[in-house]
């Protein structure tokens, strides 16, 4: 394999780390994404929506896994639609799917190693990239212990470490936070907050309060199309009165939903 | 943990009292390999002697390791690691394989009038392994490195490649046994043209489908036929075999010619 260089793999600045025009993608026959439109650059972005709203469709499409199949679609710039050459796109970029695979006899290291590998990273630096980031998933005391023999949680954060060996440009994470206990979902915030200082970091979830924490903006998903994108805050000021006990950016999220729906109705 | 030393006992065991009881050391050592506190305890209780020696020793050992050769940097992974678990993923076909290769060596034995069914089957034998090399079914990762910059032609051929390294000396041992009456560069040359073939179909309608394609046409246009009228075919006489190596040379090459059909795993 050839190995890249860190000049062709160093930062470039671009106007939208993601660029969708009227983007649409299939999952097997239904059409999960359908006419999006979406830019997003540097900072953390929590993609909601609710069950069916195409966010892991979505994600894998920007994941470069599933070809688009109309539209258009660029990442750093960088066209992923069509026939286009997706390796210098791919080696700025992380990805945890939402279920995540793993080989059962590799350790965490050899895992992140491999990832790293993969994903073109000159091989003098995968050593030392691949401690760092199991150190900042906080897996140092497990890195040689094998995938087979760890929780639920500590697999999920060695996805996460694969995910950001390469110091991408772009990470996308589906449901990262799913077998988290309540102390490690903490930490993975400010993970996140800190990844999100200087890359693209899209995180799809089902939980608001991750997103009210971590994000710096929210990108709302229903049916497949863009529903609404702002700030937390200005979620939380969507929301009304209704289901008491519920937080403001949760009680905005419903709120908005259920007009996107009653608009969609008539 | 054990339970904590009294801070006398930590003095006497730094003091490298000869008092101090063989059980008793053994007890504060093991302790101590657990206890934050009492290792602090301990340095406190150091003495100035101890110090200096320990002193010394970190001297000594930061000399000989500047002298010493650099440590031979223990590799993340060799090649064979990479690919350990499409190893142990190939393995069942490769032994289904070697199974049908001796049922039809046997076969062959029982009734002579047959012509040799190992050579008939020899093309077909890396193709359930070519296959499974890029199942998203076989590999639990297929989604991690299917986002990669590595997808593509080049993990295609490195897969192939391990299960050519399997299948041909299992394909090796049956031309060399005389199971398949032939010259072994028949059973190989076909092999390898129909692993190229699969690959060239594979960008057009994916690797599975492709390998099945083949494997179903070449049962019904050449083993059953052959089977049938107890004859060999002409393209598995001794003097095919350069056409087979053209062919193999052939489909190899517009295979690479068709790489950035490869991108993208969903396509095959």
């Amino acid at each position: 394999m050839r190995a890249v260089s860190t000049a062709e793999t160093a930062t470039t600045t671009h106007p939208w780390a993601i660029h969708a025009e009227a983007l649409k993608v299939r999952a097997g026959r239904h059409l999960a994404v359908d006419g999006l439109d979406l830019s997003l650059t540097t900072g953390v972005h929590g993609l909601l929506g609710p069950n069916g709203a195409g966010k892991t469709t979505l994600m894998r499409a920007l994941a470069t896994v599933v070809k688009p199949s109309g539209g258009r679609l660029t990442l750093l710039g960088r066209p992923v639609d069509g026939r286009a050459d997706l390796r210098p796109a791919r080696r700025a970029l992380g990805y945890l799917p939402q279920h995540f695979g793993y080989y059962p006899r590799f350790t965490v290291r050899e895992f992140v190693a491999y990832m790293a590998w993969l994903k073109e990273m000159p091989k003098a630096d995968i050593p030392a990239a691949t401690q760092r980031a199991i150190d900042r998933v906080g897996l140092a005391a497990k890195a040689d212990a094998r995938l087979r023999t760890l929780s639920g949680g500590m697999l999920r954060r060695a996805g996460v470490a694969q995910a950001i060996v390469n110091d991408p440009q772009v990470l996308l994470m589906d449901e990262p936070t799913v077998g988290l206990d309540p102390e490690q979902r903490l930490d993975l915030r400010e993970l996140l907050r800190d990844l999100g200082t200087d890359a693209c970091v899209l995180v799809s979830t089902h939980l608001v309060e991750d997103v009210v924490a971590a994000c710096t903006e929210v990108v709302l998903l229903n049916e497949g199309r863009l529903v609404w994108q702002g700030t937390p805050d200005s979620l939380a000021a969507h929301g009304d009165d209704g289901h008491a006990g519920d937080s403001p950016a949760e009680r905005g999220y419903s709120a908005l939903l259920r007009r996107h729906r009653a608009e969609a109705a008539r | 943990m054990t339970t904590h030393p009294t801070l006398s006992e930590i003095d006497r065991y730094a003091a490298g009292e000869p008092g101090l009881d063989e059980a008793t050391v053994w007890s504060i050592e093991v302790h101590l390999e657990s206890c934050a506190d009492c290792r602090a305890r301990l340095a406190g209780s150091t003495t100035a002697a101890s110090r200096a020696l320990i002193a010394e020793v970190a001297a000594a050992v930061d000399r000989e390791i500047a002298a010493g050769p650099k440590p031979r940097s223990k590799a993340l992974f060799r090649t064979p690691l990479r690919q350990r678990w499409f190893v142990a993923a190939l393995l069942p076909w490769v032994a289904m394989t070697a199974a049908v290769l001796g049922t039809a060596a046997l076969l062959t034995h029982l009734v002579p009038e047959l012509p040799s069914i190992v050579l008939l089957l020899a093309p077909l034998a890396p193709l359930p392994g070519v296959a499974v090399a890029w199942s998203r079914h076989a590999d639990p990762a297929w989604e991690l490195i299917a986002g990669t910059p590595s997808a593509g032609l080049t993990m295609l051929l490195r897969r192939t490649a391990v299960v050519l390294v399997l299948v041909i000396p299992v394909l090796a041992v049956f031309a060399a046994s005389g199971a398949s009456r032939a010259n072994p560069a028949l059973m190989l040359l076909p092999c390898l043209a129909f692993t190229a073939a699969t690959l060239l179909l594979g960008s057009l309608v994916g690797v599975r489908r492709a390998a099945i394609g083949l494997m179903a046409a070449w049962a019904a246009v050449v083993v059953a036929p052959s089977l049938a009228t107890a004859e060999l075919p002409v393209l598995l006489e001794p003097a095919a075999a350069g056409a087979w190596a053209i062919l193999t040379a052939v489909l190899a090459a517009l295979t690479l010619l068709r790489a950035g059909s490869f991108r993208r795993l969903t396509s095959f």
